[in-house]
C-alpha cells in the first residue's frame, strides 16, 4: 500500500515538474507584461506591478494595427491548414491505400522538397510571388506556407491511414463506391481527429512563421502577428519594449491555448478511433 | 498659417524644377519606431500639403539586419513599390548601384552638413543618400559616485578604469559594475572597438584610401587594455551585451560608466529610473598620449531607389526631410541629433534641448566606420573585425596574433582592390 | 528507393484488374494537386537556389549572374610562387565548423527531445485528474512564436538581469553569474536548453498520438501474465508506436539540422553555435556572397537528404527485427 502511494506521489511530482518547466517562461512573460518602466529590469518571482498599460499600448497604440495583424494571422493560418489538409487527405489516401509504382519515391520526394533551408528559398519564392502578382496579399503567405505544412501533413496522414485495417474499406469497394466517396464516407469520420492533431501542429507552424511573413508583405494591413510583434517599438531606436513584447506574446499565445483545450479531447479520442483494427 | 507658408517656401526652395505639378504617390520604407514614426508622419503631412504628393510609410522591424536583408532583396528584384529608403549610415555604399545620385540635387546644401557624414555617404563621387539625422555615442558617468570619491570625469581610458576601480573598491557592492559597453559579437562591437583603436592612434581598420591598417601595435595595445577590464571593472557577461543590456544594468544604478548612444540619456532621466539626475555625459575618453577621443558615427539617411517611378518627386521628398527645418523639428521633438551644423547653434535647440548641444563637441571627433572604402564587402569586413575583437576579449588568442590573422583575412577579401 | 516501404505495411486492397486500374487513376488525380502545389511552391525556388550556387550571383545583381561551374564549392589559384591555394565552401573552415555545430546540435537535441517527448507522452497517456489542462499546458512552449520565445529566453539568460542565474544562485547551484550567451562554454548548452524546452511538446504530441493507437487489451494481457512494466514498454509499446515515433523523429531531425531563428536571435555571431543555416543566411543576405550562400544551402540540402535516407534505411532494419 505504502508503495502504491509512493508511486502515485512520484507520478504527480513528475506531472507538476513537467507543467512547471513548460509554463515557467510563459508565467514570467505574463508577470513581465504587467510591469512598466524600470521595473522591467528587476528580477521578481511574483508579480510586483500590475499595470495594464502594456496591453493597452499593444492593442490600441498603433490605431488598431495589432488587431488587424491578429485577424490576418487567423485568416492565413486557418486557410493554410484547411488547404493543406484538403490536399493532404486525398494525397495520403492515394499514397497509403493504392498500390502503384514509385510510391516510395514520391514519399521521399515530398520529404526532400522541405529539406532546403527556408532562408535559401526566400529569393526564388519572392520572384515567384511577384510573378504571380500576389505580393503583399494574404494569398502570398497561404501559398508559401504550404511549402512546410504540406509535406508534414501528407506524411503524418499517410502513416495514419496505413494503420487502418483493410476491412473498413472493403465493404465500400464491393458496393462500387468511388475513391472520393470512400474518403468522404469511410475515412473522414475516422480521420477527423487525426486531422485535428496535424491541423493543430500545422496551424501553430503557420501562426508563428516570421521570415516569409516579413518578406512577402509590405504594409501594416497585410502583416501577421509575429511581424507585428517584431515591430512593436519603444520610443526611440535601440530601446526594446520588453513589457509590450511580453504582453503581445501573451495575447497571441492565448488563442492557441484555447484551441488546444477545445481540440485536445479530439486528439485523444480520434487516435483511439484509429485503433479500431483490434 | 505662418508655419504652413514657411514649409511651402522650404519645399519650393529645394525643388527649383517644380514644374511638373502632377501629384505622385510615394512610399518611404523606414525602420523608425515609436516617436520617430509619429514625427515622420507629421512631417510628411506637411510635405503632402505643400506638394500634393501623397506619401505612405512602410514600417519595418527595428532589427537593422532584418531591414538590410529585406531591402537588398527588394532592390535586387527591382521593386517599384518603394521610392525612398531610410538607410543606416553603413548601408548606402553597399547599395550604391541601386540608388539615384543625389550630388546635383543636394549641391547647395551638402556643405551645410557635417563633412564626415557626407563623406560616409559618398561612393566614387556619387552621393547615394542624404543625411536625415545622426547618432554618436558618449561616455555616461555617475555624477553622484564620482563626486563621492572626488574624481573628475575621465579624459583617458586609463583614468576611467582607475576611477571605476576606486568606486568599486569603495562601494563594495556585488551588483555594481565599473564599465558597461556593447561587447556582443555584432555590429555594435565594431563601433565600440573602432573607438578604442582610433582613440589610441591605431587607425580606423581600413583607411579612406582602402589601405588595411588594423595590424599595428597601437591597435593591439588598445584591445589589450579593454581585455584587462573584463572580469575586473566589467562583468564577463558584457561580451554578450548589446545596447539594451548595457542600459538595463546602467538604469538599475548598477554601473559607474557606460558607453552608449544618445537615446539612453532621456530614458535614464525617466521618472522611474534609478539614475535619474545622477548622471551626465562627456565625450568618450582618449587613449592618452597622442590619442584623441573618437566617436563612431551612426545615424540614418535617405536614399532614392533607382526603380522608383517618380524619381523627381522622391528627390524632393528626401531633400525636404533632410532640410534644416525638419532637422530642427526632429531635434526639438524627438531629440535626434541634426546633421546640419548650424542647427546646433539654433537658439530654440539650445534652450529646449541642451543635451543636443553637448553632442556637438562629440561630432568634432566623429569617425565613420570603413563602409565607404570597403563598399559591398563592408559587412564581411566588420564581421571579421568584431570576431577578432571578441576572440581577443574572450581570451581566445592574443591581440597581436588575432590582428595579424585579421589583416591576412582582410587582404584576401580585398583581393585586387575593394569593389 | 525501397527505403520508405518501412512505412508501408501493405494495406492496399487486393482486387480485380479493372477496378485496380480505376483506383490507380483516381490516385493519380488525387496526387496531382499536391504534386502541382509542391512543384510550384517548392520546386522552382529550390532549383533556383541550386542554379545560383553554380553562378557568381550577388543579391544586388541577381539577374546578371553568370555560370561559373563548381567554383563556389571548390576552386584553386596557382600563385606565382608555385603554391596552390584552394578556396570554396568545401575548404572553408567556418563552414566545417558550422557543419560540426549543426551535427552536434541536431544529434543532441533530437535524442533528448525524443526521450523527453516519450516520457511526457507516457505521463499524459496515463489517466489522471486534470489531464486535459496539463495537455494544453505542455503545448505552450511550442505555441509561443519563436521570435518571441527566443527573445524571452535571451532576457532570462542575461547574466545580470536574467532570472535563470538568479534562480541558480538562490538554489546554491552556482556561485558566480554565468554569461550564458557570451561564454563559449555555455552558449551551445543554452541554445540546446531552449530548443529542447520548445520542441519537446511537438514530439510528445505526435508520440501521444501513436500511444493512443496501442490497443488497451495488449496491456491487460501483459498485466495478467505478470510481465514487468519495463519489459512491456520495450517489447510491446515501443514497437507499436514506432511508425508514429519515426515520422516525428524525421521531421524533428530536418528541423533541427536547419535550425535558424533561435540561434539567430540568441547567439547570432558566436562561432560556437553558428549552424549551417545561420552561416548560409550570413552569406546570402549580410555579406555580398549570394552564390556562396546558395552553395552552402545546397550542401545542407544534400547533407539532409543523405542523413534522412540513411535514417530511414537504418530504422527499417530495426523495425523488421522487432515487429515481426
Amino acid at each position: 500500500m505504502a508503495m502504491k502511494y509512493l508511486k502515485s506521489t512520484a507520478f504527480y511530482v513528475l506531472v507538476v515538474f513537467i507543467v512547471v518547466q513548460a509554463l515557467f517562461p510563459f508565467y514570467y512573460a505574463i508577470i513581465t507584461s504587467f510591469k512598466s518602466g524600470s521595473h522591467i529590469f528587476e528580477i521578481t518571482y511574483l508579480p510586483n506591478d500590475f499595470s495594464l498599460q502594456n496591453y493597452k499600448d499593444v492593442l490600441f497604440k498603433g490605431n488598431g494595427t495589432f488587431i488587424r495583424n491578429f485577424w490576418n494571422s487567423i485568416v492565413i493560418a486557418t486557410s493554410t491548414v484547411v488547404l493543406s489538409l484538403f490536399i493532404a487527405v486525398t494525397a495520403s489516401y492515394a499514397l497509403s491505400r493504392v498500390r502503384f509504382r514509385g510510391r516510395s519515391l514520391m514519399l521521399m520526394t515530398i520529404l526532400a522538397v522541405s529539406m532546403f533551408p527556408q532562408i535559401a528559398v526566400l529569393a526564388g519564392l519572392f520572384e515567384l510571388i511577384k510573378g504571380l502578382g500576389i505580393y503583399n496579399t494574404p494569398y502570398a503567405l497561404i501559398f508559401a506556407y504550404t511549402i512546410f505544412t504540406l509535406p508534414f501533413t501528407v506524411w503524418v496522414l499517410t502513416t495514419f491511414m496505413r494503420d487502418l485495417p483493410i476491412e473498413i474499406e472493403e465493404a465500400a469497394i464491393v458496393d462500387g463506391a468511388t475513391p472520393w466517396v470512400i474518403i468522404r464516407r469511410v475515412f473522414l469520420p475516422l480521420m477527423w481527429p487525426a486531422l485535428v492533431t496535424t491541423g493543430l501542429l500545422a496551424f501553430i507552424a503557420a501562426w508563428n512563421e516570421f521570415l516569409f511573413a516579413l518578406t512577402f508583405t509590405s504594409s501594416m494591413d497585410t502583416r501577421t502577428v509575429p511581424v507585428g510583434i517584431s515591430m512593436l517599438s519603444g520610443n526611440s531606436e535601440h530601446e526594446i519594449p520588453w513589457g509590450m513584447i511580453m504582453a503581445a506574446s501573451v495575447i497571441v499565445t492565448l488563442p492557441l491555448i484555447a484551441l488546444v483545450l477545445i481540440f485536445q479531447r479530439k486528439i485523444i479520442s480520434g487516435l483511439t478511433a484509429g485503433g479500431v483494427k483490434g | 498659417m505662418k508655419m504652413k507658408t514657411f514649409i511651402t517656401a522650404a519645399v519650393a526652395s529645394i525643388s527649383l524644377m517644380a514644374v511638373s505639378a502632377v501629384a505622385a504617390d510615394l512610399s518611404i520604407v523606414s525602420g523608425s519606431t515609436g516617436k520617430d514614426l509619429e514625427f515622420m508622419t507629421k512631417e510628411l503631412a506637411k510635405f503632402t500639403a505643400a506638394t500634393g504628393n501623397k506619401v505612405t510609410i512602410v514600417p519595418m522591424p527595428s532589427s537593422t539586419t532584418d531591414q538590410f536583408g529585406q531591402y537588398k532583396l527588394w532592390l535586387a528584384a527591382g521593386n517599384t513599390d518603394i521610392d525612398v529608403y531610410q538607410t543606416d549610415v553603413i548601408w548606402a555604399p553597399q547599395l550604391a548601384d541601386q540608388f539615384v545620385d543625389l550630388t546635383a540635387t543636394a549641391k547647395d546644401v551638402a556643405k551645410s552638413h557635417f563633412p564626415s557624414i557626407i563623406e560616409s555617404q559618398t561612393v566614387n563621387g556619387k552621393l547615394v543618400a542624404i543625411p536625415y539625422f545622426t547618432d554618436a555615442p558618449a561616455l555616461y558617468y555617475r555624477k553622484d559616485l564620482l563626486d563621492k570619491y572626488k574624481i573628475a570625469p575621465p579624459k583617458t581610458w586609463d583614468e576611467m578604469a582607475a576611477a571605476a576601480k576606486t568606486v568599486l573598491d569603495g562601494e563594495k557592492s556585488a551588483d555594481l559594475q565599473g564599465f558597461v559597453f556593447q561587447g556582443n559579437a555584432y555590429e555594435g562591437l565594431t563601433c565600440d572597438a573602432l573607438e578604442w583603436v582610433k582613440s589610441n592612434g591605431g587607425g580606423q581598420i581600413v583607411e579612406a584610401d582602402g589601405k588595411i591598417s588594423i595590424n599595428n601595435p597601437k591597435a593591439a595595445a588598445a584591445l589589450d587594455r579593454v581585455k584587462s577590464w573584463i572580469g575586473t571593472i566589467s562583468p564577463k557577461g558584457v561580451l554578450a551585451y548589446q545596447e539594451e543590456e548595457s542600459r538595463g544594468v546602467w538604469q538599475l544604478g548598477n554601473a559607474v560608466f557606460m558607453r552608449n548612444w544618445p537615446y539612453a540619456f532621456a530614458l535614464g532621466n525617466g521618472a522611474d529610473s534609478k539614475v535619474k539626475d545622477k548622471f551626465d555625459i562627456v565625450p568618450l575618453p582618449s587613449g592618452g598620449e597622442g590619442g584623441s577621443s573618437a566617436a563612431t558615427l551612426g545615424g540614418w539617411n535617405l536614399a532614392v531607389s533607382k526603380y522608383s517611378k517618380n524619381v523627381e518627386e522622391a528627390k524632393k521628398l528626401v531633400m525636404f526631410l533632410a532640410s534644416a527645418e525638419v532637422q530642427k523639428a526632429n531635434a526639438l521633438e524627438a531629440s535626434h541629433l541634426p546633421t546640419i551644423e548650424s542647427v546646433y547653434d539654433d537658439a530654440d535647440v539650445a534652450k529646449n534641448q541642451p543635451v543636443i548641444v553637448k553632442w556637438k563637441a562629440i561630432f568634432q571627433n566623429a569617425v565613420p566606420r570603413p563602409s565607404a572604402p570597403t563598399k559591398v564587402k563592408y559587412n564581411e569586413v566588420s564581421s571579421l573585425f568584431w570576431s577578432a575583437v571578441h576572440d581577443t576579449l574572450s581570451g581566445n588568442g592574443t591581440s597581436a596574433d588575432n590582428l595579424a590573422t585579421l589583416e591576412a583575412k582582410l587582404t584576401e577579401l580585398k583581393g585586387d582592390g575593394w569593389k | 528507393m525501397a527505403a520508405t516501404q518501412v512505412l508501408s505495411k501493405d494495406t492496399s486492397v487486393p482486387m480485380k484488374n479493372e477496378l485496380l486500374a480505376g483506383r490507380t487513376r483516381a490516385a493519380m488525380i488525387f496526387l496531382l494537386p499536391m504534386m502541382l502545389a509542391l512543384a510550384i511552391v517548392a520546386g522552382w525556388p529550390l532549383l533556383r537556389s541550386i542554379w545560383f550556387s553554380f553562378t557568381d550571383a550577388s543579391l544586388v545583381h541577381l539577374y546578371e549572374a553568370k555560370f561559373v561551374g563548381f567554383k563556389n564549392y571548390l576552386n584553386w589559384i596557382d600563385l606565382p610562387s608555385g603554391k596552390r591555394v584552394y578556396t570554396g565552401v568545401l575548404v572553408d573552415k567556418g563552414w566545417w565548423n558550422a557543419v560540426w555545430n549543426t551535427l552536434r546540435f541536431g544529434t543532441v537535441s533530437v535524442v533528448l527531445e525524443t526521450i523527453f517527448g516519450l516520457a511526457v507522452a507516457l505521463v499524459l497517456n496515463a489517466e489522471f485528474k486534470g489531464r486535459g489542462i496539463v495537455r494544453a499546458a505542455i503545448l505552450v512552449p511550442w505555441a509561443i512564436p519563436t521570435v518571441v520565445s527566443a527573445k524571452m529566453w535571451a532576457w532570462m539568460l542575461n547574466d545580470q538581469l536574467g532570472i535563470v542565474n538568479d534562480m541558480l544562485q538562490r538554489l546554491g547551484i552556482i556561485t558566480e553569474k554565468i554569461a550564458w550567451a557570451a561564454d563559449a562554454n555555455y552558449s551551445m548548452a543554452a541554445v540546446l536548453m531552449v530548443d529542447i524546452w520548445k520542441t519537446t511538446p511537438f514530439m510528445a504530441l505526435l508520440i501521444l498520438a501513436g500511444l493512443q493507437m496501442v490497443p488497451k487489451d495488449v496491456y491487460e494481457a501483459a498485466e495478467i501474465d505478470g510481465v514487468h512494466p519495463v519489459k512491456v514498454f520495450f517489447k510491446v509499446t515501443l514497437p507499436l508506436i514506432k511508425p508514429a515515433l519515426m515520422v516525428a523523429v524525421i521531421f524533428r531531425l530536418m528541423d533541427a539540422m536547419r535550425i535558424f531563428d533561435l540561434i539567430y536571435v540568441l547567439t547570432p555571431n558566436s562561432s560556437q553555435t553558428k549552424t549551417m543555416s545561420v552561416i548560409s543566411r550570413e552569406n546570402l543576405f549580410d555579406f555580398d556572397k549570394f552564390a556562396y550562400g546558395s552553395a552552402e544551402s545546397t550542401l545542407l540540402f544534400v547533407f539532409l537528404l543523405i542523413m534522412v535516407t540513411a535514417y530511414i534505411k537504418f530504422a527499417k532494419v530495426n523495425l523488421d527485427g522487432s515487429t515481426q
